[in-house]
């Protein structure tokens, strides 16, 4: 049985196709302006019995493509769980939200927080941060492994933070500095949160930021624990949501 | 829309054209949300009407007893003892507090930073579209939070008859000894402005008349154990909603009316959604219509919610007044312990909400708890959070919830309100 899984998020979107539970196809595409057409453009000529839509698109898809919809949270915990079978703690930074997930030794969802109503601490907020100080998103975060902790970005909201770090360059910080201060932000607060679903250990860090090393570096260092990241981070919700669909009575 | 009802907009001094537009958008909410859902009982067709005719019907009613003498009081709060406006031979009603309205002109009065429910007070005041606040004789406010206390000292300038109450925050006996003088002052307060005394007999008719239709909802609730639910959240929600501004006695039968038939449906099995459907107790802040917002993205997400503890639900109606005194002294004595009982997350500490919600989730057979805070709302988000450990250890997933009236969140709400569903199904 072939089994498909679709997830559009804010900023990309990724098919995975399972043949007998290997994964058979992978494709990945900006969202754009116009998710469903794009989405139509990232499954053409490819075949399944069965598919399964998430993320922020997902009600889009289950219209346009008559199937079944489950959530990021679910997605990326069964991903996880299939990637690294002993993770308790799933964290998922994307383009616009952050989620943290905490899993019972059997993989189900014990409980989870997402953030509620704006993209701080997310990759938006890295993409123009990354912007204001001239770096290509695509290596962003080896400016900031580069960078010395000597700087503090106190503001979570992008609008406030981007202020900050106008007045960081004019004042002569380094950017490279001033990256690493950015990046030290978003790990505090995915910490925080990490920390009130009660963080038992064994990270699994997801989602399109998680390609960025420097974030997982500095999430090591303040959780003292190494930090597993899968080899594709941002198809592991694609990837859950086909191993749901395969297991979908 | 017709002529008469304009007619009685312009005397009522409201502003037409911004007031069109906000039932304009009523009409329109109501309708995706409330008349979209299946299996409605057929005694929901009385709340449809009742909906419709919100600022139609039963503000010309309100005017017509005005003609009559009754002095109309309108309140923001479940500790405004309605008895005793009954007593006076006035009539009580919920004033506007559910919708988003001059958001701008309200910012300038009040920072932005004060929760939604306040904030929708004003907002209906300076954009002129409440024509129950307008008709209201007098108003009366009560000082329960500290956003709503201060608030108050601002609405006055608004609005020439506001009456204000004070509330104690610890059920100490003397506590109880505040409620119950200012029980009394505002007893003394009704007699002054209606002109007519409360007496054993018509504080106990008052009684009477608020408890039977407490005791309606009551019935209702308990309709609500039943797996399949016979009845929507939404529906239930409307009809606690509807307590506050409908006529008490006609209240009274149409809710017996419909629990007549959700008894049939429950006889045969019937329901609003299958029996696996995951069965949710909403727990926090008030909603006042037309705020659907959590009830709608629930409902709509797989599950069926099957009890509110909230102001508008259970907190506000769960208490009934004694009824056996004869004296004044007993009778009020009766009014002031059933109010005291309220467990507002004003008082401190609040125990007894905790063990409240503890027994509903049990009766109810919740399968989770969601609670629902409005942004800035101290009391209640504060709260919030030993509330979600003290569940979570009991293995009752709790799920926290802090928003407002605005759409913006709606995704976001959306997606973790889903995978709390998900969460309930495994």
């Amino acid at each position: 049985m072939r089994c498909a899984g679709i997830d559009i998020g804010s900023r990309s979107m990724e098919v995975v196709v399972l043949e007998e539970g290997e994964v058979a196809a992978f494709r990945q595409a900006e969202t754009g302006s116009a998710p469903l057409e794009q989405a139509a453009s990232l499954l053409e000529g490819l075949s399944w019995d069965r598919l399964l839509a998430t993320g922020y698109g997902r009600e889009l898809a289950a219209h346009a493509f008559s199937c079944s919809t489950i959530t990021e949270i679910k997605a990326y915990a069964r991903g996880a769980r299939e990637l690294y079978p002993s993770a308790l703690t799933v964290l998922d930074i994307g383009g616009q939200d952050c989620k943290v997930i905490s899993l019972r030794e059997n993989g189900r969802v014990k409980k989870f927080e997402m953030n509620d109503r704006c993209a701080a601490g997310t990759g938006k907020f890295l993409e123009i941060m990354a912007a204001t100080l001239g770096f290509d998103i695509e290596n962003f975060g080896e400016r900031a492994l580069a960078g010395r902790d000597v700087l503090k970005i106190n503001s979570m909201c992008t609008v406030f933070a981007e202020s900050e770090v106008v007045s960081l360059i004019s004042r002569g910080e380094s950017p490279g500095d001033i990256a690493r201060a950015l990046h030290t932000s978003v790990v505090l607060r995915a910490v925080s949160m990490l920390r009130r679903v009660g963080f038992s250990g064994k990270l699994f860090f997801a989602g399109g930021v998680a390609r960025n090393r420097c974030m997982k570096h500095l999430l090591e260092i303040h959780l003292q624990e190494e930090v597993a990241v899968p080899e594709h981070p941002q198809r592991v919700g694609a990837y859950g949501a086909a191993l749901l669909a395969r297991e979908e009575p | 829309m017709s002529q008469e009802y304009r007619k009685m907009w312009e005397d009522l001094n409201l502003n037409l054209d911004a007031h069109d537009a906000l039932l304009g958008v009523l009409g329109k909410v109501y309708g995706d949300i409330y008349m979209t859902q299946k299996e409605r009982p057929g005694g929901m067709d009385y709340f449809n009407f009742v909906m419709t005719e919100i600022h139609g019907l039963r503000i010309k009613e309100l005017l017509e007893e005005k003609k009559q003498g009754r002095k109309i009081i309108g309140s923001y709060c479940v500790f405004v003892p309605e008895e005793l406006v009954l007593a006076a031979g006035a009539t009580l009603i919920g004033l506007c507090s559910g919708a988003d309205f001059a958001t701008e002109a309200v910012e300038q009065m009040l920072p932005r930073n004060t929760c939604a429910l306040i904030k929708s007070s004003f907002g209906f005041k300076l954009g002129k579209a409440c024509p129950y606040l307008e008709a209201a004789d007098m108003v009366v406010g009560e000082n329960t939070c500290d956003g709503k206390k201060k608030a108050y000292e601002s609405l006055k300038t608004l609005v020439n008859n506001l009456y204000v109450m004070d509330l104690p925050q610890m059920k100490t006996p003397q506590g109880r000894e505040l409620l119950k003088s200012e029980f009394l002052r505002f007893k003394e307060a009704l007699e002054t402005f209606t002109g007519k005394p409360i007496t054993p007999a018509n504080l106990k008719q008052g009684i009477l008349t608020v408890n039977a239709k407490r005791r309606a909802l009551h019935r209702l609730s308990s309709l609500r154990r039943a797996n399949p639910a016979p009845i929507s959240g939404l529906d239930a929600l409307l009809a606690n909603q509807v307590f506050f501004y409908d006529n008490p006695a006609r209240f009274t039968k149409s809710v017996n009316a419909l629990c007549d038939e959700l008894e049939e449906r429950i006889r045969e099995k019937k329901g609003v959604a299958s029996e696996k459907t995951p069965r949710i107790l909403v727990s926090g802040c008030p909603m006042a219509v037309p705020n659907w917002k959590l009830p709608w993205i629930v409902e709509t997400s797989g599950a069926v919610i099957v009890g509110e503890e909230s102001c508008v639900g259970e907190r506000g109606t769960r208490e009934l007044t004694e009824e056996s005194g004869n004296s004044l002294e007993e009778l009020m004595e009766a009014l002031v312990d059933r109010y005291f009982r309220i467990d507002c997350a004003i008082f401190t500490p609040n125990q007894d909400r905790e063990d409240h919600i503890r027994e509903m989730a049990k009766a109810y057979k919740a399968d989770g708890i969601i609670h629902y805070g409005l942004q800035f709302c101290q009391p209640y988000t504060v709260e919030a959070i030993p509330l979600e450990k003290v569940f979570e250890k009991e293995d009752l997933p709790f799920l926290r919830v802090e928003t407002d009236y605005s759409m913006e969140d709606v995704g976001q709400l959306k997606t973790r309100i889903e995978a709390f569903v998900e969460q309930l199904r495994q």
